[in-house]
């Protein structure tokens, strides 16, 4: 019980703000909101998945990566992947000059399935690759940087071209992977209709408790030893190192770790959104994850969660009225939160909002203490 | 006495050299530690008394010689290993971590799970707690143990670090200028605190503050432009014409 309270939840603060987040989008969401709008909240909470990453990447580790685009992208990739092939049957592509291969392979006259996607014709794979092949893909780049003590604004940067990099791939093998248009028109679920209503209120929901345990499974990193030693090294590396420590393994394994966690908010917004395109893993969105961790607050797992919807909250609001202010709107805000509140909305509450139940409490107590006296000393005079 | 002999020292450096870019930063130094002495070094800037200790601990790779710590041989070895051999280094200017407590920052220290998976499930046992206090009695820190350490003032810093090494129970333990910005009141705290983890390890210490070394040291080298220019008690090395000439006598 204890281990649940103080590791897992991160004791009464910590259990508090979990409870609060998840009875938000949990209850109050999906109670207030309906399908279209939920549906979309559900697509901006799988961002909240890469802005949680980069809690333990950056808030925590010190480690800037500008590329947790490239996490979300293949985790997207590898459903979208699965569901593409089952929206290929030979029935569904009967038209075709291949039938039973995906269409944008048909129009780039390929007539065959490349190697890669057959073991994607497999659920249990796929879900394996997901959680799998972006961390394996994470540890390379890990290993190949930290070991080298390549770290801070160099690996900001590689991480970046990173981003660049796979995008082009993307873009430039259009008959192997889809290109630009990306991979669209995704139907079904090993049959099952996954654009009915039904299946956005389920996808919500699963969203919703992944988001839940990642959040959960992040704390208890945080708590450990571990996370004081992201700590530590995030502050003297050196005085870590000279305390008998292999530094880069612990920089590897949050590096693994958080394109994990990327990976699977990628593939729940594959399957809440119908389709992954290429403009989800490069640069722009990598970064945009970056605002919305630091604008919810980069040292806090649950303010992150609201960084991210207020932010998508506004782009969908304002991109709608004036599509040219928002991007200078967002850089605008980018740089505010870095000058004038550096730990985000998480920071605001914790300097003025428990001031403020501080204040409100402390009121009634006064006005309670004031109630009192006066009865006491109008019992007084009675007598 | 070739350099693969095995010797009764704690530390033998031999003909150890660096230089950077054709500078000798570290010029043939030749040095024995003994078991259970407190060593100080001294010497004028530059003379390169935190390169040897950067060598010692790996920060900074040798050119050529060797260093063996309990005749094992420390120069190839990476710097996590060296600290698992049992050579704790405090740097020159306090170094530790501001955000945890003194709590977390001698748990951190503690040589229990430092793998990352260990580290994960490592768990704050009644054995570890027992450590953290004893050490951080020792220190004098044992009523600060939740205080933020960034909010300790200089001479607790110092001592936290030293802490930190002690926690680790290194058989070697080097100190980087331990009572630079101390106070008075504090540099004989420091004295004493050394002369007491002094016993059952040797301690190697690099100062500049005479009187303090005095009541230390059982053993002073001077060290200049990467060599040594003398060596023996107090004493002698001051009273040394050579060592008034480059150092004492300004």
């Amino acid at each position: 019980m204890n281990f649940v309270y103080e590791r897992l939840m991160g004791g009464k603060s910590g259990l508090t703000g979990f409870l609060i987040l998840a009875a938000f989008i949990v209850v109050v969401l999906p109670v207030t909101l309906d399908i279209f709008r939920l549906n979309l909240v559900g697509k901006y909470l799988t961002y909240a998945f890469a802005a949680v990453s980069l809690v333990l990447l950056w808030g925590y580790g010190g480690i800037l990566s500008l590329g947790q685009g490239v996490f979300f992208g293949l985790g997207g990739y590898g459903m979208a992947m699965f569901l593409k092939l089952e929206a290929s049957s030979p029935e569904n592509t009967a038209i075709q000059s291949t039938p039973g291969i995906p269409d944008f392979m048909d129009w780039n006259q390929l007539t065959a399935l490349p190697w890669f996607w057959e073991p994607f014709n497999s659920f249990t794979f796929t879900i394996l690759a997901i959680l799998i092949l972006p961390a394996a893909f994470a540890y390379v780049i890990g290993a190949a940087m930290f070991k080298r003590r390549v770290g801070g604004v160099y690996f900001a940067i590689i991480t970046q071209v990173v981003a660049v990099i796979l995008t082009v791939l993307i873009v430039g093998q259009q008959g192997f992977i889809g290109g630009i248009n990306g991979i669209t028109d995704l139907r079904t679920l090993k049959g099952w209709d996954i654009t009915s209503d039904t299946a956005k209120y389920l996808f919500y929901f699963l969203n919703c408790g992944l988001l839940l345990s990642v959040i959960v499974a992040s704390r208890f990193i945080l708590t450990s030893k571990f996370g004081s030693l992201l700590l530590a090294i995030r502050d003297k590396e050196d005085r870590v190192r000279f305390s008998g420590y292999d530094v880069s393994n612990f920089k590897i394994f949050i590096f693994c770790f958080a394109a994990m966690i990327s990976a699977i908010g990628g593939a729940m917004f594959t399957l809440q959104v119908g389709f992954m395109s290429p403009s989800f893993v490069g640069i722009v969105p990598s970064i945009e994850m970056v605002i919305f961790a630091a604008v919810g607050g980069r040292m806090s797992l649950v303010g992150v969660v609201y960084g991210t919807l207020l932010i998508n909250a506004g782009k969908t609001l304002f991109s709608e009225s004036f599509p040219e202010l928002w991007l200078f709107l967002m850089g605008g805000l980018f740089i505010a939160v870095v000058m004038f509140f550096p730990n985000g909305l998480a920071g605001l509450w914790k300097d003025y909002g428990y001031h403020l139940t501080d204040k409100l409490l402390a009121g009634r107590r006064w006005i309670r203490a004031y109630m009192s006296n006066m009865v006491n000393r109008k019992v007084g005079g009675g007598a | 006495m070739s350099a693969s002999t095995n010797t009764d020292f704690t530390l033998a450096i031999e003909d150890l050299t660096v230089s950077f870019d054709g500078f000798k930063a570290v010029d043939a130094l030749t040095f024995y530690l003994e078991k259970n002495a407190l060593h100080v070094v001294i010497g004028p800037n530059g003379a390169g008394k935190t390169t040897v200790l950067d060598l010692i601990c790996g920060k900074t790779k040798s050119t050529s010689g060797s260093i063996r710590f309990l005749n094992q041989e420390l120069t190839k070895m990476a710097e996590h290993d060296i600290v698992r051999a049992g050579v704790g280094r405090k740097f020159q200017t306090p170094s530790i971590y501001e955000n945890l407590t003194v709590f977390e920052n001698l748990e951190v220290s503690y040589p229990w799970g430092r793998g990352v998976f260990g580290s994960l499930l490592f768990k704050r046992s009644h054995t570890v707690r027992e450590k953290i206090e004893e050490v951080a009695s020792d220190i004098k820190l044992n009523d600060a143990l939740h205080t933020e350490a960034g909010l300790l003032s200089h001479g607790q810093k110092q001592w936290l670090e030293i802490g930190m090494l002690l926690i680790q129970d290194p058989q070697l333990l080097m100190l980087d200028e331990p009572v630079a910005g101390m106070s008075v009141k504090e540099r004989d705290q420091t004295a004493e605190l050394l002369k007491r983890i002094s016993k059952g390890r040797s301690v190697l210490v690099i100062e500049h503050d005479m009187h303090f070394v005095k009541q230390i040291a059982h053993k002073v080298t001077v060290l200049h432009q990467g060599k040594i220019l003398a060596e023996g008690d107090m004493e002698k090395v001051q009273n040394d014409p050579k060592v008034i000439e480059v150092y004492l006598g300004h």
